[in-house]
């Protein structure tokens, strides 16, 4: 269970989260929305471990474990994975290098044997395969050459391979088509169960079709201002966030 | 009659005492002339600096000094068709003012400015230091803080087989702008030795176009040290088409945060001319970035030089520096010789350099050819092609006109 | 890891008894005074049994040297070394190593021991006496194991035709060609190093390709932990006839326990019609501890020339060791068609300095030339890529291509590219690229949020940058190159 209360943090003296409380309980999978600048990507930045914010105020448990005391590579241990909103290009790297890298570094930090190049492989063909991804995408570079689309594809491919407990998609609709879309939906939708659980940051209701979220929460100048069932992603895409902007000012 | 490093020193013995500005200065420089010498010429060591260019032939000629008679001082300059603009003249290095004109209240003689020496380096540039140790004469332009001083256009002529130092400066306040067009022209087998200093205060900009069209048998040297200011812009444009040996050098020194330098040069090359373009890019504030680009054409057994160096210091984070250096080499005989480099102490900087040298591409040549234009043609309008990136540079419509006139007077020349 | 550890056994075996058998030299416990005169020029040419030929072209070389003065072009920062306080001439077991592994500075070990290194191994390139090394039994037996192996592989040479052998040995046995080739491709006075070491080599290699040959093996299997033999002036000699190929390897991926603070080796590669040369290095030498004292001194000429048409030489760098590196190999592009390639990885850490790059010197038609140079400075090192293309007027259509790239990791250390291009023929082309920037966050915390930590991370994008320079090694030496980048990055981060 993620359980954040009072989150506060800022960058380059600039606060951004203003308090945030959110519980997201084991295998729900809840969406925050809201307009650009409302701190949703730093929600996730933070949540992951990203060095460049400040964590002011308040705490962030995972599991009951201090989230915010640990490296970004012990919470990727400890089952937090982040699709990045913008895919990070890493030249001269290898896709499944990279990836088996770190499935064995998960793999060692929980006390489990390592994947051998072949056991590796046999699992990202299946995986890729399962995605409808192009099997050479492994092959590739991480993230270099590749199109919008095939990046974010990627981040889902990683998300599938690594298992997270947590993971949080930041806006990994943007920039989709109907298609890709629906893969990255179903990629999410088949890790669900009762030891998973989801954060899904987005603009738009579109993706929330095909993953249903159990809660909407809407983030609006670094706090959460109103949480609510589906429908209220349905309200917020008819009527938008004006409405909500001028309550809070 | 001495020559080389020994008849400059000599006539500095005579005149001592005798020159306008710090004394002490002067003998410093006299002292580290006299150490150095001309590089390649008398000079004991080599210098990485001048590892292309030797001065030997400079150290070997004969320079007069008695006068010439005006009007071939004027012959010329009507030749050059200036600028409708305010223009300061030097006649063999002597400010003239009868026919100059136009100039407002920023405008002074060497004698009268107090900027003299407080860029450059005497001790680590030999010709520097030759230039400090008998400068005479030269301008010093001044623009108050926040005005535009507009279009100014700095013209040498020599009309005699002499060698000349002038000492130039500018000085923008914070804000303030200017356009300096500096032209230098003449005839005859003489030396033209150049030192500026630009000062740009914080926001200042100052726009630098050099065109140096001097005589075929003359030697050009051109030292500039700009020190530029936070959010303030130097852009430095300069076309060599003349000399039969020359070296244009500038030293830029990003010292503000938020600085910017633009450094693009052009260099078209024939006969058995010599030019080199020597820049340094001195990083030492953050935040600031530097763009250049360098273009030489080399016709006949014409030997082109680049050497520019990008130098980021460890406090200059945020550094973004790019440099482009290309030559063309239109005949067997030419030899470019190109240096580009960096040098880095930060970390978080973004900075890079390309060089290529090559032929006209004949394919493209030949597609010309194909569509019935003449061979002689299409190579022109492929040169200038080539050219056109450096000279776009120049966002001044007049400016850039006049200067593609040089280029295509140039270009007429190697024709002939 | 099991298949490399496989390897690195084997490999020990074979080299031990290469060393054993094939490549020391005969006289035991000899020192020469410290100091250099013609004296020692004449002793070390007695001891190694030279023709008279061989001492007057190292007297040559000494008188030249009298004459000429210490570079310092070069970007790198030493106090002046006293070439009359070295010994010039020594025995090489001359010095009373660490008794055992307990002796040894645990740093040391611990690298070796993330380098996958066996115990055995460790003990011997952290120089070890073997003769002390407790598992004595296993050392023997790894040697009557490996003298089979050793015949074979000389054998096989032998059928083929192909010249292994010491450069002492070579100049007794086959004086003529030695004599034919040795000095023509780095003249003696060619620089103060190389006229230093023309006086007084004693170490290295000579091989010899016959016409048409493929040389069966790679020659880099013998010399992987030969270091204790790697002498302080080596000298090496590769001569490819018309046709014939060759790959040869030296170095190795541990760092080396050595005494001689100055190397100065000479390398010179002749490659005749189409044949090719492969050149490999992997430099570890002792770099200095983490405040800069100590460290070896590695000012190395190394030049191959492309005699023939359509020759190729290769030479592939990955540099990690060494206090102060200062080291150009080269390529005299003479034939038509000729091709020269250079392929660089410079690691700087700590307070280590290094000046390398390469010279292209395109004199033949047709030539060709890359160049690929990445650079990476950590902690407070000095990084510069220094290199050379020239274009002569008979190189109609050469060609070259150069790419330099340079990453810094702090900002305490120094990255620079200093290239030089001539160019004196127009239908030559030359097209050089430089970079230079820093170990991107975003790309760091993107491993680190995959679940890498941060060394590793490092290690990952540094081996990536690195790429295009590591695919040129061997299979089995690139997975060691690239472990070598993780482990001399240490501690850089954070």
């Amino acid at each position: 269970m993620l359980d954040i209360r009072g989150l506060a943090a800022s960058i380059a003296d600039k606060p951004i989260l203003n308090g945030i409380d959110l519980v997201v309980p084991d295998g729900e999978v809840h969406a925050v929305m809201g307009p650009n600048g409302a701190g949703k990507s730093t929600l996730g930045y933070v949540l992951s471990g990203r060095e460049d914010y400040l964590v002011t105020a308040g705490t962030a448990t995972f599991g009951g474990a201090d989230l915010l005391a640990m490296e970004p590579e012990q919470r990727a241990a400890a089952g937090v994975f982040l699709a990045f909103q913008a895919p990070v290009e890493l030249p001269g790297v290898n896709n499944a290098n990279f990836l088996r890298t770190a499935l064995n570094a998960i793999r060692r930090a929980h006390g489990e044997p390592e994947l051998d190049a072949v056991q590796f492989l046999k699992l990202a063909r299946a995986e890729s395969k399962r995605l409808s991804m192009p099997e050479d995408m492994l092959k590739r570079n991480v993230n270099v050459g590749f199109s919008g689309g095939e990046k974010k594809r990627n981040e889902v491919l990683q998300m599938a391979i690594l298992r997270p407990k947590l993971a949080i998609l930041d806006e990994t609709d943007s920039g989709l088509d109907i298609d890709a879309l629906k893969i990255v939906a179903d990629g999410v939708n088949a890790l669900r169960g009762p030891a998973f659980s989801a954060l899904v940051i987005t603009h738009h209701q579109r993706l929330l079709d095909y993953l249903v979220p159990n809660r909407v929460h809407v983030l609006l100048n670094g706090r959460i201002v109103r949480s609510g069932g589906p429908d209220l992603a349905r309200d917020l895409e008819k009527s938008g966030y004006a409405e909500l902007i001028a309550e809070a000012a | 009659m001495n020559t080389g490093a020994e008849g400059f020193l000599e006539r500095y013995e005579g005149l001592a005492g005798r020159l306008p500005g710090d004394s002490a200065m002067r003998a410093a420089a006299a002292d580290a002339f006299r150490l150095a010498g001309l590089p390649g010429g008398t000079q004991k060591r080599r210098i990485e600096a001048w590892k292309y260019t030797s001065l030997r032939p400079v150290a070997e000629a004969v320079f007069r000094r008695d006068s010439y008679p005006r009007h071939e001082a004027e012959t010329i300059l009507a030749g050059l068709s200036l600028l409708d603009s305010p223009r300061a003249v030097f006649v063999d290095g002597v400010f003239r003012a009868d026919v100059s004109g136009g100039l407002a209240g920023g405008f002074a003689r060497f004698a009268d400015q107090p900027d003299f020496g407080t860029l450059s380096w005497p001790d680590r540039e030999p010709m520097v230091a030759l230039n400090t140790m008998l400068a005479a004469d030269g301008a010093a332009f001044h623009v108050h803080a926040g005005h535009d001083g507009g279009v100014v256009q700095l013209v040498s002529i020599m009309a005699g087989e002499s060698d000349a130092h002038p000492r130039h400066s500018v000085r923008l306040d914070a804000g303030a702008s200017l356009t300096l067009v500096e032209i230098s022209a003449g005839q005859g087998a003489y030396l033209l030795n150049t030192v500026a200093e630009l000062h740009l205060a914080p926001g200042a900009r100052l726009t630098h176009i050099r065109l140096q069209d001097e005589a075929a048998t003359a030697f050009h040297v051109s030292t500039t040290y700009a020190d530029i200011g936070a959010g303030a812009i130097y852009d430095s444009f300069t076309l060599t088409l003349g000399g039969r040996l020359s070296r244009t050098e500038v030293h830029a020194h990003l010292t503000g945060a938020g600085a910017t330098a633009h450094l693009n040069a052009a260099q078209l090359l024939g006969g058995s001319q010599h030019a080199d373009f020597t820049s340094v890019v001195g990083h030492t504030a953050p935040g600031c970035s530097s763009r250049q680009t360098v273009k030489t054409v080399l016709a006949g057994r014409s030997r082109g030089v680049f050497q520019g160096k990008i130098a980021v210091a460890r406090d200059a984070q945020k550094t973004d520096g790019y440099q482009m250096n290309q030559a063309l080499l239109l005949s067997p005989d030419a030899e470019i010789d190109s240096k580009p480099e960096l040098e880095i102490f930060a970390d978080d900087v973004k900075c890079s350099h390309g060089a290529t040298v090559g032929a006209l591409d004949a394919e493209q040549l030949f597609y010309l050819r194909s569509r019935g234009i003449p061979d002689a043609e299409a190579r022109a309008i492929l040169v200038r092609a080539f050219l056109a990136e450096a000279l776009d540079a120049v966002a001044n419509e007049t400016i850039r006109g006049r200067l593609e006139t040089a280029v295509a007077h140039w270009w007429m020349r190697q024709a002939a | 890891m099991a298949a490399v550890t496989e390897t690195l056994d084997t490999v020990q075996s074979v080299t031990q008894s290469g060393y054993k058998w094939g490549f020391e030299t005969k006289i035991e416990m000899d020192f020469a005074p410290k100091g250099l005169n013609e004296d020692i020029i004449r002793l070390i040419s007695a001891r190694k049994e030279e023709p008279a030929w061989m001492l007057d072209w190292r007297l040559k070389a000494y008188a030249a040297w009298l004459k000429m003065e210490e570079p310092d072009w070069a970007r790198v920062d030493h106090p002046p070394i006293d070439y009359q306080d070295l010994h010039y001439y020594a025995a090489p077991k001359k010095k009373p190593g660490p008794k055992s592994l307990d002796e040894v500075d645990p740093e040391l070990l611990k690298m070796y021991e993330k380098l996958g290194i066996p115990l055995k191994e460790r003990a011997i390139l952290a120089g070890v006496d073997p003769d002390t090394v407790e598992n004595t039994q296993i050392a023997v037996d790894a040697v009557f194991d490996s003298v089979s192996v050793a015949t074979t592989f000389q054998a096989t040479l032998r059928k083929a035709g192909v010249i292994f052998c010491p450069i002492s040995e070579a100049v007794r046995e086959h004086p003529d060609l030695v004599r034919q080739y040795i000095g023509t491709v780095v003249p003696v006075a060619d620089n103060y190093f190389a006229a230093l070491n023309s006086a007084v080599f004693t170490d290295g290699s000579f091989v010899f390709i016959p016409k048409g040959v493929r040389c069966p093996m790679e020659l880099s299997t013998y010399f992987r932990i030969n270091a204790r033999n790697t002498g302080q002036f080596e000298r090496t000699l590769i001569i490819a006839e018309a046709g014939s190929h060759v790959s040869y390897l030296e170095g190795c991926t541990a760092p080396q326990r050595d005494e001689n603070q100055l190397h100065a080796a000479v390398v010179e590669l002749v490659a005749m019609d189409d044949a090719r040369i492969k050149y490999s290095t992997v430099q570890n030498w002792y770099p200095g501890d983490a405040n800069g004292k100590g460290g070896i001194y590695n000012f190395v000429t190394k030049r191959g020339a492309c005699r023939g048409a359509r020759s190729q030489i290769s030479w592939t760098q990955v540099e990690t060791g060494s206090a102060i590196t200062w080291k150009y190999p080269s390529c005299v592009l003479l034939g038509e068609d000729s091709v020269g390639e250079f392929y660089s990885v410079a690691v700087t850490n700590n307070h280590q300095q290094a000046d390398t790059g390469t010279k292209m010197i395109h004199i033949g038609k047709g030539s060709r030339s890359t160049i690929i140079a990445k650079g990476i400075s950590a902690g407070q090192s000095s990084n510069t890529y220094r290199g050379l293309v020239r274009m002569l007027p008979g190189a109609t259509n050469a060609r070259n291509f150069t790419q330099c790239d340079s990453l810094l990791i702090g900002d305490r250390c120094g990255a620079h590219t200093v290239p030089y291009i001539e160019s004196r023929n127009p239908t030559a082309k030359v097209e050089h690229e430089a970079t230079t920037s820093k170990l991107a966050d975003d790309q760091l915390f993107y491993c680190r949020q995959r679940g890498l930590s941060e060394e590793d991370a490092v290690s990952l994008l540094v081996n990536g940058f690195c790429k295009d320079v590591l695919k040129q090694l061997p299979m089995e030496f690139a997975v060691e190159a690239q472990k070598l980048l993780a482990v001399s990055l240490e501690g850089s981060v954070g």
